[in-house]
């Protein structure tokens, strides 16, 4: 009965979606949230029908009900966690490796030489799997926050880095000159074009970098953390079959995830106003 | 050819500092073996060489140094220690023994094509689907680019147990995990490239009365291929991390995230960083691959590579 509900409101949702895409007021901007609303809302609904339908197991995959329910029960215990691991963890070791990825690179940045050699060896450090250094970083500082912190600021490095470089060796010959014939020196023209050019690329660098900063922190806790943590909370609560606060800590991840990007996307967004891509 | 020189100036420093970091991040492991050995320590308790730095305990214990760069268990292992594992453990050992890293190299690259070839199929169609179809478009594409900020890498661990528990195992779960990881990363930048060419272009085959399928096949497919290798080659980055990821934690017997987890409970730190540099040679070797695939390809289809 309920499965059949499911479908039905499946299809609603979707004609919906198809009268209000190609209808007149499709490219409105109240629309435009609504459209990809609606198939998130029909997704969450058919989802707790279907496991209401079929009484699947909640160790496999509990409804969202009892998600939210638990969410809400939890609330003291899902803010200490957030506090450990993103807080403590992700936002330390972010600031920490953008801060040294930020300094190198401006360091860098006075000799050719080393920026060529920087560029492909950054670009290929970016690409290898540098989570696992978790577990030894976890053996070296110690199994709170100071080890996430740590092996976080290795792995937002490496993309800050690439992007800052790049991003300084963006300007042309023609807006160089323009600041040589002001008679600019080596620090106005970095901090009056260089810098302010870079921005794009640099922002790029600090987007990629907010998600491995969370799976970095939440990662390590997998190899040892205090009894609190987002990623200790997902471990222990799976080993004790609690598949809806496992569930809790994912949405908590996700909302977290996708707001520390839109944080960094709005401040991309006052910050490089002049770019093409923002007009 | 010309980056060759800075590259191994970098390179260089990096090994430098490597084999600086050496001597301070065993100094105590080995003043305290060298003690046990008969050998002259300053200061000489234990609890009085916790009181001095890394570097102080080597200013102060010159003769140890050597010893900090053949130690047996160290906290940060010397470069030719890991190279000297490496050689061991890749070239002398069979293929088929328990030690071998081809072997585990070969348990984690399995499911990392597997699911990566999974993982961009379907994207690639999706792209269609969404290029194609306003729907589509409206309401799958916000949740495709929302779903890359979210730290699903995380959870691919629990993901191979709950399969495991419903007595899914072997290749399938972690390929699960690698094709999800590389679907986002396709479909975004396949919607990116099959919306490349331009309005003139359309039109161009508009006045040619073109059906939409040709529009697809001699257009759209050839302008989308630049932005299909640069997702492939994060596609398959991804996938490699995600596969290894999935290992570590979840108490996995072969592959390369289990190897890094036996070397680091089992006090064997070189049996790690071996894995760990495994790991990374074969992602570098992926991705070099696409590399070259892209390279070549786009040569013959008379475009330059970016």
């Amino acid at each position: 009965m309920l499965a059949i509900a499911a479908l039905v409101i499946w299809a609603a949702g979707w004609w919906l979606n198809v009268r209000l895409a190609n209808g007149a007021a499709s490219d409105h901007a109240v629309v435009r949230v609504l459209i990809p609303l609606i198939f998130g809302l029909t997704i969450v609904v058919v989802w707790e029908l279907l496991v209401r339908g079929f009484d699947v197991n909640p160790v496999i995959l509990p409804a969202p009900s009892v998600i939210v329910e638990r969410m809400l029960n939890e609330g003291p215990r899902l803010w200490a966690d957030f506090q450990q691991t993103i807080i403590k963890g992700a936002m330390t070791g972010y600031v920490i490796g953008g801060l040294a990825a930020f300094g190198t690179a401006i360091l860098a940045d006075r000799s050719d030489f080393l920026t060529r050699g920087i560029l492909p060896v950054g670009s290929f450090m970016a690409a290898l799997p540098i989570v696992g250094i978790a577990p030894i970083f976890v053996k070296w500082l110690g199994s709170d926050w100071e080890s996430k912190a740590a092996v976080v600021a290795v792995m937002v490095y490496f993309p800050i880095l690439v992007n800052t470089v790049a991003g300084l060796r963006d300007t042309g010959p023609m807006q160089r000159d323009l600041m040589r014939t002001y008679g600019a020196g080596y620090w106005p023209t970095l901090m009056k074009l260089r810098l302010p050019a870079a921005m794009p690329f640099i922002f790029n660098g600090l987007k990629i970098g907010t998600t491995l900063a969370l799976i970095g922190a939440i990662v390590a806790e997998f190899f040892g953390s205090p009894t609190v943590g987002m990623g200790f909370r997902i471990s222990t609560s799976f080993g004790q079959l609690a598949l809806d606060m496992v569930w809790a800590e994912i949405v908590i991840a996700a909302i977290a995830g996708s707001a520390f990007y839109g944080i960094m996307t709005l401040i991309e967004k006052r910050v490089t106003f002049w770019h093409p891509s923002q007009r | 050819m010309k980056s060759v020189l800075p590259v191994l100036t970098v390179v260089a420093a990096i090994l430098a500092f490597w084999l600086a970091a050496v001597v301070p991040m065993n100094m105590h492991l080995v003043a305290d073996q060298a003690q046990r050995d008969g050998l002259e320590v300053s200061p000489e308790t234990p609890v009085a060489r916790q009181e001095v730095s890394g570097v102080g305990l080597a200013f102060r214990n010159p003769h140890l140094i050597p010893l900090t760069y053949d130690f047996v268990r160290p906290r940060l292992p010397a470069p030719q220690q890991v190279a000297g594992e490496m050689y061991d453990t890749i070239i002398d050992k069979k293929i088929t023994s328990k030690r071998s890293l081809v072997y585990h190299g070969w348990v984690t690259l399995a499911p990392t094509l597997l699911g990566f070839a999974i993982g961009t199929g379907l994207g690639i169609l999706l792209a269609v689907g969404i290029v194609y179809s306003r729907v589509m478009d409206r309401s799958v594409m916000p949740w495709a680019i929302v779903s890359q900020t979210i730290p699903i890498l995380a959870l691919a661990p629990m993901v191979i147990v709950v399969l495991g528990s419903m007595g899914i195992q072997g290749l399938f779960p972690k390929s699960l995990i690698a094709a999800y990881l590389s679907f986002f990363p396709v479909v975004v930048g396949m919607v990116k490239g099959l919306r490349a060419p331009d309005a003139m272009q359309l039109d161009l085959l508009r006045t040619y009365n073109a059906s939409k399928a040709q529009g697809f096949w001699s257009l759209r497919l050839p302008a989308s291929v630049p932005y299909l290798f640069a997702s492939l080659k994060i596609g398959i980055a991804a996938s490699l991390i995600g596969t290894i990821v999935a290992e570590l934690p979840t108490g996995a017997r072969a592959g390369f995230g289990a190897r890094m987890l036996v070397g680091d409970q089992y006090g064997q730190p070189l049996v790690s960083w071996a894995a760990l540099f495994a790991a990374a040679l074969t992602a570098a070797a992926l991705v070099g691959l696409f590399g070259l695939i892209e390279r070549i390809t786009l040569k013959r289809m008379g475009m330059q590579a970016a």
